[in-house]
């Protein structure tokens, strides 16, 4: 009798086993194969436009002149890619410090109360609707950017700002979670050798636990270079170069978002779009070999 | 804690089976859609109600039009499921003249985006203009102009004139306000309000929808821009072209010239379902009332009619 329940409890946790397995492999395989589809749409659409002729590669990333509904038409995206690239380094400039002062606020100042208070608000940030973030974009940093610099407030200073304050939250759980991560006998050794609170973040805590912020700051960026639409609403879409931080400029993504419905599939101007798409995947490609490569130094 | 285990998998397996059924929907929907396109006719001409389901797809500015005659149409015909989604007028123009939906909604004429190689495909769809859409120049309320001549704006538009005080308003700068160049709003008004296409300028703004339009023009001292009849209200100031007050009455008599029609292309002849749906849009109570309602101008209360290559006719 007891022998045969255990028998049958041993077959029910095989059971149970496959079918947790089964699941497991089908939906790793699903993501596999779901990955792999999406990179192949977006390349195979995104080098049909040099294939077909219109436009070659180094045309399409170093021209200058965007104009794909002109009599001749040219599709040079270095204005876009400038743009992307400007207003998210910017971006990562602003939210960074910000973003590990949050950080460090949150586990070695005050890890009490002061977690209590920030962790849900920074969880709230990452979870506003960026057209929420364009909007507010609009109506108030716009204005104020109007109204104390040169020029029409729309523009690359603009857009990084709203980006910046959409990328803290990732920097910030990243950072802070390398710092609490950190091992508690490095910052008592540290006390214990007489060094102030201020000298332990600043030469101990911080240099050790630089390659995970790091990681926080690439992760960020890579947000920040693929969001779309708050940008768009906010940084005006002239397809140019700005001279300066208050004028208008395009980012790969607004310019994409602005084109992508008015446009019929297989237009040399489609085209085009597909094919900043396919620099924009290679970018997060990128982004996401530094993070590997900032994760191996974070072992060592 | 084993409750817990088989409730996480619950959870998980039947968040799969939602994804998949949703994955399973989207294909059969669209297949679904041309069985019901090819079945309705012999379900219809056998002298029942009409039923069947529309798919209408494309201009984001003719949507809440067709969204509302739609709910209309289904309420008298409860056979008929329509559905309506936005994408742009290129997406409209591309997936009806795939067969992927009944109705391909558009700003432009299918000429002007089906260019070259999908000349052809342009050819296949057959054109219903339901509404008219008047297009207004829009400044900033304190710029002191109260109409611009056709070769102003060029100037304007082109960056010649860069200074309100050159075409007799106050001393501030121009700050264009544009579509992008794939806009048919900004086709429109190119081709009938300054008579050519413009090229972008540096420094030049440019926003997507037309309420954000509205809000930048507004808010951004010395701002110039374009605006559907619909939009204008206080906040902005409607400028005259030529001299023409921009207003519905004027369109319709032809005297403002800044108008494109808002057209539903089908594929071909459109079958029973999709031309009872296209018919009813021009009834009087569509053209008068819902039209009128949602500030587009009834298509057949135009006294003057326009071709592709924008010849007026009186009617």
């Amino acid at each position: 009798m007891r022998g045969k329940l255990k028998q049958s409890r041993f077959e029910k946790h095989h059971i149970e086993d496959f079918i947790g397995r089964s699941y497991m492999s089908f939906c790793v395989l699903l993501l596999v194969v779901i990955i792999i589809s999406m990179v192949y749409f977006v390349a195979s659409k995104g080098v049909s436009t040099f294939i077909s002729g219109d436009v070659t590669v180094s045309q399409f990333l170093f021209g200058t002149k965007w104009s794909p509904e002109a009599e001749t038409p040219s599709f040079g995206a270095f204005p876009f890619i400038a743009g992307s690239f400007l207003v998210t380094f910017l971006a990562a400039l602003i939210a960074s410090p910000l973003s590990i002062c949050a950080a460090l606020f949150m586990t070695e100042i005050v890890p009490g109360w002061g977690k209590k208070l920030l962790q849900p608000v920074i969880e709230l940030l990452s979870g506003i609707p960026s057209v929420v973030y364009g909007f507010i974009g609009l109506s108030v940093i716009v204005p104020f950017l109007r109204n104390t610099f040169p020029g029409q407030g729309i523009g690359v200073a603009a857009g990084a700002l709203v980006l910046s304050v959409m990328i803290l939250p990732t920097i910030t759980s990243v950072a802070a979670d390398a710092l609490s991560s950190l091992p508690q006998n490095l910052k008592e050794s540290s006390f214990a050798l007489g060094a102030t609170r201020w000298q332990t973040i600043s030469r101990v805590i911080i240099p050790t636990t630089l390659p995970a912020i790091m990681t926080g700051v690439v992760l960020g960026m890579a947000r920040a270079f693929g969001e779309a639409l708050a940008v768009q609403m906010v940084i005006g879409n002239a397809p140019f170069i700005p001279r300066s931080l208050f004028e208008s400029a395009s980012t790969l993504t607004s310019v994409i978002t602005l084109g992508m419905g008015n446009t019929t599939m297989g237009s040399a101007h489609n085209n085009a779009l597909w094919s900043m798409a396919l620099v924009l995947m290679l970018m997060t490609f990128v982004f996401i070999f530094l993070v590997r490569l900032l994760e191996r130094r974070n072992k060592i | 804690m084993q409750f817990r285990k088989s409730w996480i998998m619950t959870l998980a397996l039947t968040s799969v089976v939602a994804l998949a059924a949703c994955g399973n929907n989207t294909t059969t929907n669209n297949g679904g859609n041309n069985g019901a396109a090819t079945n309705a006719p012999t379900e219809a001409s056998s002298g029942a109600d009409i039923s069947g389901s529309i798919l209408a797809s494309g201009s984001t500015a003719l949507q809440p039009l067709v969204e509302q005659v739609a709910e209309k149409f289904m309420e008298t015909n409860t056979g008929v499921d329509i559905q309506v989604q936005g994408g742009g007028s290129g997406t409209g123009l591309t997936q009806v003249a795939e067969k992927q939906v009944d109705i391909g909604n558009s700003d432009v004429f299918a000429e002007e985006k089906l260019k070259d190689a999908d000349a052809d495909k342009a050819a296949a769809l057959v054109d219903h203009q339901v509404a008219v859409v008047g297009i207004s120049t829009v400044t900033h309320p304190e710029t002191g102009v109260d109409g611009l001549t056709k070769q102003q704006l060029v100037d304007i538009f082109t960056g010649k004139v860069t200074n309100w005080k050159e075409v007799g308003g106050a001393d501030q700068k121009i700050q264009i306000i544009n579509r992008p160049g794939s806009s048919g709003t900004r086709a429109t008004y190119e081709s009938f309000a300054l008579g050519m296409k413009t090229e972008d300028l540096q420094g030049s703004i440019q926003e997507d929808s037309s309420g954000t339009v509205k809000k930048m023009i507004g808010e951004t001292p010395g701002a110039i821009g374009y605006l559907g009849l619909s939009y204008l209200d206080d906040s902005v100031k409607a400028i005259s072209y030529d001299g023409v007050e921009p207003s519905v009455d004027n369109v319709i008599s032809g005297k403002y010239p800044v108008w494109a029609y808002e057209h539903m292309y089908t594929n071909g002849e459109p079958n029973e379902t999709v031309k009872a749906f296209l018919d009813y849009f021009m009834t009087d109570e569509v053209q008068t009332g819902d039209v009128v309602e949602l500030g587009y101008i009834p298509a057949s209360k135009m006294q003057v009619s326009r071709d592709l290559e924008g010849n007026v006719t009186t009617k």
